[in-house]
């Protein structure tokens, strides 16, 4: 049995970069780029696929089903050796993987069904007594007199250099299929997802539905075991619409994203592992989207982290604003003399640098004016001063008189609410307020 | 108006005994009993709905309401009993039938616009593996205008406020171009302007001859908004005119926790069929 490749032999051939670019263009010899073109495809079809696992929130069920292949492809191996001793073709381990993944899939629901256990923790039950037969069926394998045993264990990891040209064209076809299914059904799954029981209400069969959907899930899987290998294939059908969903709002624009960001990380991958036959193929390619998902979470323009951090930043600016403008606006009705940057720090719970900066920032945008050590308001500050003021006193009078929030915590929610009221929410407060007779706050 | 049902699973000639139902009723429930888990949540519910009124189903938590609904919508099966649009069983009529989930009851991250979701009402008029075609793109647009929400068409749902999210959902709703509609909680958590719009469609559609029956929490309103009014406390306690059932003695009885009986007889059904001796 070939252990998979060692990525700690240092005897690696580095390609020249005349090698890259054949590959990269499938100029590199047949096999080769049947090899790539197929792996593409597949992760293209993952994409695809994944996406709707990934909406239906089901996408770990992928990872029970590839983990459960296991004992069916060490059974089909067997049968296969007993009965005519041509264990190794590929059609009929793949089979085997499929009926066992199946039914791990199966024994998943079932446990859900008729016990009070939830889906995670029947998952991980199912996902490794499946996964624990198939180890103990290979090794029985290994110890068998039959030949050709060699090679089923790349199916745990993966080895795309290792597939035959037919093989690759199996995958490629099947991916294919699971491609024109998923593009022929975009609208119908949208649905099922969304909405299950509203698309049951309107006549659609959710669970025939369901069913394709969880099939589309298994003929990926089988078709990527080969290229990426079970323990990984569920990173293909998860990382790439994940990574997806950080650039759109729109299904369809998510699936197409998700397909080409699979696409093209089992390109590399493949390319990488045509390149350099001891590469593990399937954890090449499956970092490879790690990393284009990692980019993903970062930069996307509205829902990535340094999007979001810098919106985070603005607004706690804002808040310090709000406040220091507030604090001058009540101070300059009660004292004479203006107050001290560090002074108006402590006030408003700021460090003294942090009360330094504010106090720079609002002179340069004008709200505030240096009057000696001390500071100022601005025409400009004193009418926007006074506009905060106003609407933490309707909000505070609003949480007292409306929603009947006990006096003593109003000010700390009253604190955070009124750096976020539109005009049209004032207005409405200060209807709301008008109607309900006015008085003064408690 | 029914009393306390003497038997717990009628059989066919129980059925045949009870008085005929209109085949014009958009919707007849006959003897039904569901229970979740062995544990029963509706007990022998009987209820005529009339042609072109709003009713309100009412009754504190716990008391069935969405259960009722969800059955009448074959969301659940039925421990006994049946229900009937227009005479006919509700797999025959379903694209006559509207329906108004409860907001909480999917993913508002979900990456579909306003205009995506009111065009889902569409989807069964579409077909299998069809495109949303121009025109089903207008008629969901035309929905949208009628809830106020044109202007927000291709706004991520995500991005609605509460009510216009129920807005949108009752659009869904109303690009299916349904007979009769059954609503969950439409009024819930709703702003002022909401509230306003949802009724006066509920109105629209009653002008149309459409019976619109609605899951409503707030008694208070229920004379202002409403015709009818079924009253529900895991059975029905009255149903009829707003006018006639809404008496202190019906809502005492539907809020006022005189059914504990029944309660703790589901909950011992319950703990029966778990396996555990009382």
């Amino acid at each position: 049995m070939s252990t998979p490749a060692s990525i700690t032999d240092a005897g690696i051939d580095w390609p020249t970069l005349g090698e890259l670019a054949h590959t990269l263009t499938f100029t590199a010899g047949f096999n080769a780029a049947v090899v790539v073109a197929s792996a593409s495809l597949l992760g293209v079809a993952a994409g695809i696929v994944g996406a709707f696992a990934l909406l239906r929130k089901r996408a770990l069920m992928g990872d029970a089903l590839a983990h459960a292949t296991l004992p069916g492809i060490a059974a089909a191996f067997i049968t296969a050796a007993l009965l005519g001793g041509q264990g190794r073709r590929l059609e009929v381990l793949l089979l085997g993987a499929a009926v066992s993944g199946v039914l791990g899939v199966l024994c998943v629901q079932l446990i859900v069904r008729h016990t009070r256990l939830r889906e995670d923790a029947a998952i991980g039950i199912v996902l490794s007594c499946f996964f624990g037969l198939g180890v103990v069926l290979l090794s029985a394998i290994q110890s068998m007199s039959v030949g050709d045993q060699g090679g089923l264990a790349s199916f745990i990891y993966g080895q795309t250099a290792a597939m035959l040209p037919r093989d690759a064209v199996l995958t490629g076809v099947v991916a294919l299929l699971a491609l024109i299914a998923a593009a022929l059904l975009i609208k119908e799954f949208t649905l099922v997802c969304f909405n299950d029981e509203f698309a049951s209400v309107q006549g659609w069969p959710v669970a025939r539905i369901d069913v394709l959907m969880m099939a589309l899930v298994v003929v990926v899987t089988v078709a990527g075991l080969q290229a990426v290998g079970l323990l990984l294939i569920v990173a293909l059908l998860i990382i790439p619409p994940a990574a997806a969903r950080f650039w759109t709002d729109r299904v369809r624009t998510l699936v197409i994203l998700s397909a080409i960001l699979g696409g093209l990380s089992a390109y590399m991958g493949a390319t990488a592992s045509a390149l350099l036959p001891r590469l593990p193929a399937g954890a090449v390619i499956v970092l490879t989207a790690g990393v284009v998902f990692a980019f993903s979470m970062l930069a996307a323009p509205a829902r990535g982290l340094v999007a979001v951090g810098v919106r985070r930043v603005r607004l706690s600016a804002r808040i310090s604003r709000d406040h220091a403008l507030r604090e001058l606006v009540v101070r300059e009705k009660t004292e004479a003399s203006a107050i001290t940057p560090a002074a108006l720090a402590s006030e408003i719970g700021l460090s003294p640098p942090a009360g330094r900066w504010l106090a720079y920032r609002l002179t340069r945008v004008g709200l505030v004016e240096r009057e000696g050590v001390g500071l100022s308001l601005t025409d400009r500050g004193r009418t926007l001063g006074r506009r905060i003021d106003r609407n933490h006193g309707l909000w505070q009078r609003y949480l007292i008189d409306q929603a009947d929030v006990a006096p003593s915590h109003v000010d700390l929610s009253a604190d955070l609410v009124e750096h976020v009221l539109s005009p049209e929410m004032v207005e409405r407060l200060e209807a709301k307020l008008t109607h309900a007779g006015g008085g003064a706050p408690a | 108006m029914t009393t306390l049902p003497t038997h717990r699973r009628p059989s066919e000639r129980d059925l045949s005994a009870r008085p005929e139902h209109s085949p014009d009723s958009p919707l007849s429930v006959h003897a039904l009993t569901v229970a979740y888990r062995r544990k029963p949540v509706l007990w022998d519910i009987e209820y005529e709905a009339p042609i072109g009124r709003l009713v309100a189903i009412v009754g504190p938590n716990g008391a069935g309401k969405t259960t009722l609904i969800r059955t009448c919508l074959g969301l659940i099966r039925p421990a006994a009993g049946r229900v009937e649009f227009w005479g006919q069983p509700y797999r025959r009529v379903r694209t006559r039938v509207g329906y108004v989930p409860q907001r909480e009851s999917v993913d508002w991250d979900f990456p579909v616009s306003a205009l995506d979701v009111a065009a889902m009402g569409r989807y069964a008029k579409i077909g299998w593996c069809r495109p949303v075609t121009r025109s089903h793109k207008a008629a969901a647009m035309h929905a949208l205008g009628r809830v106020g929400m044109d202007r927000f068409a291709t706004r991520q749902i995500s991005q609605l406020s509460g009510g216009q999210q129920q807005r949108v959902f009752l659009a869904r709703a109303l690009a299916q171009e349904a007979d009769m509609y059954f609503m969950d909680e439409p009024l819930a958590g709703v702003d002022a302007a909401t509230e306003r719009a949802i009724i006066e469609i509920l109105r629209e559609l009653r002008g149309e001859g459409k019976t619109v029956i609605v899951v409503h929490h707030d008694i208070q309103t229920v004379p202002e908004y409403f015709d009818d009014a079924l009253l529900l406390n895991m059975r029905v306690v009255a149903a009829g005119p707003v006018s006639e059932v809404f008496t202190k003695q019906n809502l005492q009885a539907t809020y006022g926790g005189r059914l504990t009986l029944l309660a703790d007889a589901a909950e011992a059904l319950a703990r029966a069929g778990r396996g555990e001796i009382p």
